[in-house]
């Protein structure tokens, strides 16, 4: 009887952590179109509830009544298995993001790598679906799309353990309280821009969404899917773009500390500075994708491999030197 | 308890299905997918013993890159056909013996590492690692690898360099004819270069030197 409790209780604490995000999901479709608009001096979806907040739900509600057409020279057990990949990995990775000190579903000693290892597994869902379209458009978004995800993956991968120096552990509650000084966007910023730039490329997000440049490739990988199976690759990919303005939050912004450590901003419950700073980063997503034109493919693979990677390596290399000579070095 | 070991038997319960699946697989994209589903059960199992780093690096190594390189492979290459032209033919004895003989080597260093593990029981407590509930594995694992097996871990890794260079040195080739772009010489274009206003006499046009 008591495990049965204790089950009952961390399906709770899951489904207290998953309705909020994807509502927020759902919102923050609303945002992206209204900021897009904004800055094109469009008025953007505001005609469906006040301020056409209830936009998404709208179009939620139309994807569900819509028929899923499977192609018949799919391959259909894939075919129907990648969007929900896509979504499952995309909320799975929740999990382990602190909202407070005490605030957090799964404190695990790994956390940073438990986020970089579902935000690599997030390519699957993108591969599958192009492959078992059976269809040269998705096949071709497909393959772009792996690897750009691998290429850009290489070089998150080299600013974790440029962040990871300073913190010397891998866990998401001691990242952010060894920010408690000053926030590592100050001592990294060019990090912090590479990131920034690497979340836009690992997310598939303008002006690296080559995986579904509509002009050349329809929608890339999704051209096959309809209905409820597109609203999940749709929610899903916003779900990734939360997550990595969470992992910018986190690793660059001092997570969920308020921004001055006085009487008035510590007032403020921390998991409003960490939902305040992932949705100051995704206005900053919104933006770029107003404001810059689609990269060219071998612009994107130059700019992972021959600028992003060198740098930041040799970033590592200078974290580490430095920390090393003025004896700053974390030791357990 | 209960709870633990009903887990460890649901994973690795997949893991075997899923591995002989790999072979059994007609569709060579399904073999990787299997492989990959192979690998994520035995990660989860290696988080299960608590070895939470080494279970995340095989999702972030293995599954995260290695796997999809392979699908790109087997997806770009229609491994497929030929799988089928094999399962097919008569010819498909000659590979056989090859795979015989790799099953049996894998088989036999089996034998010796659970074979050692029984024989000297206290193998474990010779190394120095420090396998304690208070240090995170991350920072025991980190404490060997960077101390007592710096060089050996050192020589793996320009091993892995070395083969890099040499696979991209053997399938690299110069191709005739290719365009490329050079940011140098794009930003350092000024209008002499590109411009050249002439007087066009009437009549008689002028040559220009392209």
């Amino acid at each position: 009887m008591n495990s049965f409790s204790t089950l009952f209780n961390e399906v709770y604490k899951i489904l207290f952590l998953l309705i909020p995000v994807l509502v927020t999901v759902a919102l923050i479709v609303w945002l992206d179109r209204r900021v897009w608009a904004f800055v094109q001096k469009r008025k953007g979806p505001n005609v469906v509830g006040p301020f056409g907040l209830l936009q998404s739900l709208a179009d939620a509600l139309k994807y569900i009544f819509k028929e899923i057409i499977i192609p018949a020279s799919s391959n259909k057990v894939i075919f129907i298995l990648a969007p929900i990949i896509t979504m499952t990995l995309a909320l799975v990775a929740w999990a382990v993001i602190p909202f407070s000190e005490k605030l957090v579903l799964a404190n695990i000693n790994v956390g940073i790598l438990y986020l970089f290892a579902v935000s690599s597994l997030g390519v699957y869902g993108i591969i599958m679906g192009g492959w078992a379209s059976n269809s040269k458009y998705p096949f071709l978004g497909a393959i772009r799309s792996a690897a750009q995800m691998v290429s850009y993956e290489v070089s998150i991968g080299v600013i974790i353990i440029n962040v990871l120096l300073c913190v010397g552990s891998l866990n998401l509650n001691d990242i952010v309280l060894a920010q408690q000084n000053m926030w590592f966007i100050l001592p990294l910023f060019p990090m912090f821009v590479i990131f920034f730039i690497s979340a836009l490329a690992e997310t598939n997000r303008p002006p690296f969404d080559l995986p579904e440049a509509e002009a050349e490739l329809v929608a890339g990988y999704q051209t096959e899917y309809s209905g409820m199976m597109y609203a999940m690759f749709w929610l899903g990919e916003y779900a990734n773009i939360l997550l990595m303005c969470a992992m910018g939050a986190i690793l660059f912004l001092g997570g969920w500390l308020p921004p001055i450590d006085n009487d008035f901003f510590s007032s403020v419950p921390s998991p409003f500075w960490l939902i305040f700073k992932i949705l100051l980063l995704f206005i900053l997503f919104a933006l770029v994708k107003a404001i810059v034109p689609r990269y060219r493919y071998d612009q994107l693979m130059k700019l992972g491999w021959k600028i992003f990677l060198p740098f930041s390596l040799i970033w590592v290399v200078l974290t580490a030197g430095y920390l090393l000579y003025f004896n700053l070095l974390p030791v357990q | 308890m209960i709870a633990h070991a009903v887990f460890f038997y649901i994973f690795s319960f997949i893991a075997i299905v899923s591995a002989i699946m790999v072979t059994a697989a007609r569709n060579t994209v399904h073999s990787v997918f299997f492989l990959i589903l192979d690998f994520i059960s035995i990660s989860c199992l290696f988080i299960m013993i608590g070895a939470e780093f080494l279970g995340m690096i095989m999702l972030i190594v293995y599954v995260g890159a290695v796997a999809v390189l392979f699908l790109f492979v087997v997806m770009m290459l229609n491994v497929a056909q030929q799988k089928n032209q094999w399962f097919g033919s008569i010819k498909s004895s000659s590979h056989i013996p090859i795979g015989l003989l790799i099953s049996l080597i894998i088989f036999v260093e089996l034998l010796i590492v659970v074979g050692g593990w029984k024989y000297k029981p206290d193998l474990l407590n010779s190394s120095n690692i420090i396998i304690s509930q208070t240090t995170s594995n991350t920072h025991s694992l980190g404490n060997v690898l960077y101390t007592d097996y710096i060089h050996l871990f050192q020589i793996s890794g320009m091993i892995l360099l070395v083969a890099m260079i040499g696979a991209i040195v053997l399938t690299f080739r110069e191709r005739a004819g290719l365009k490329r772009q050079s940011y140098i010489k794009q930003i350092s274009r000024e209008r002499k270069d590109g411009v050249q206003v002439v007087d066009v006499p009437n009549n008689k046009g002028v040559k220009i030197d392209v």
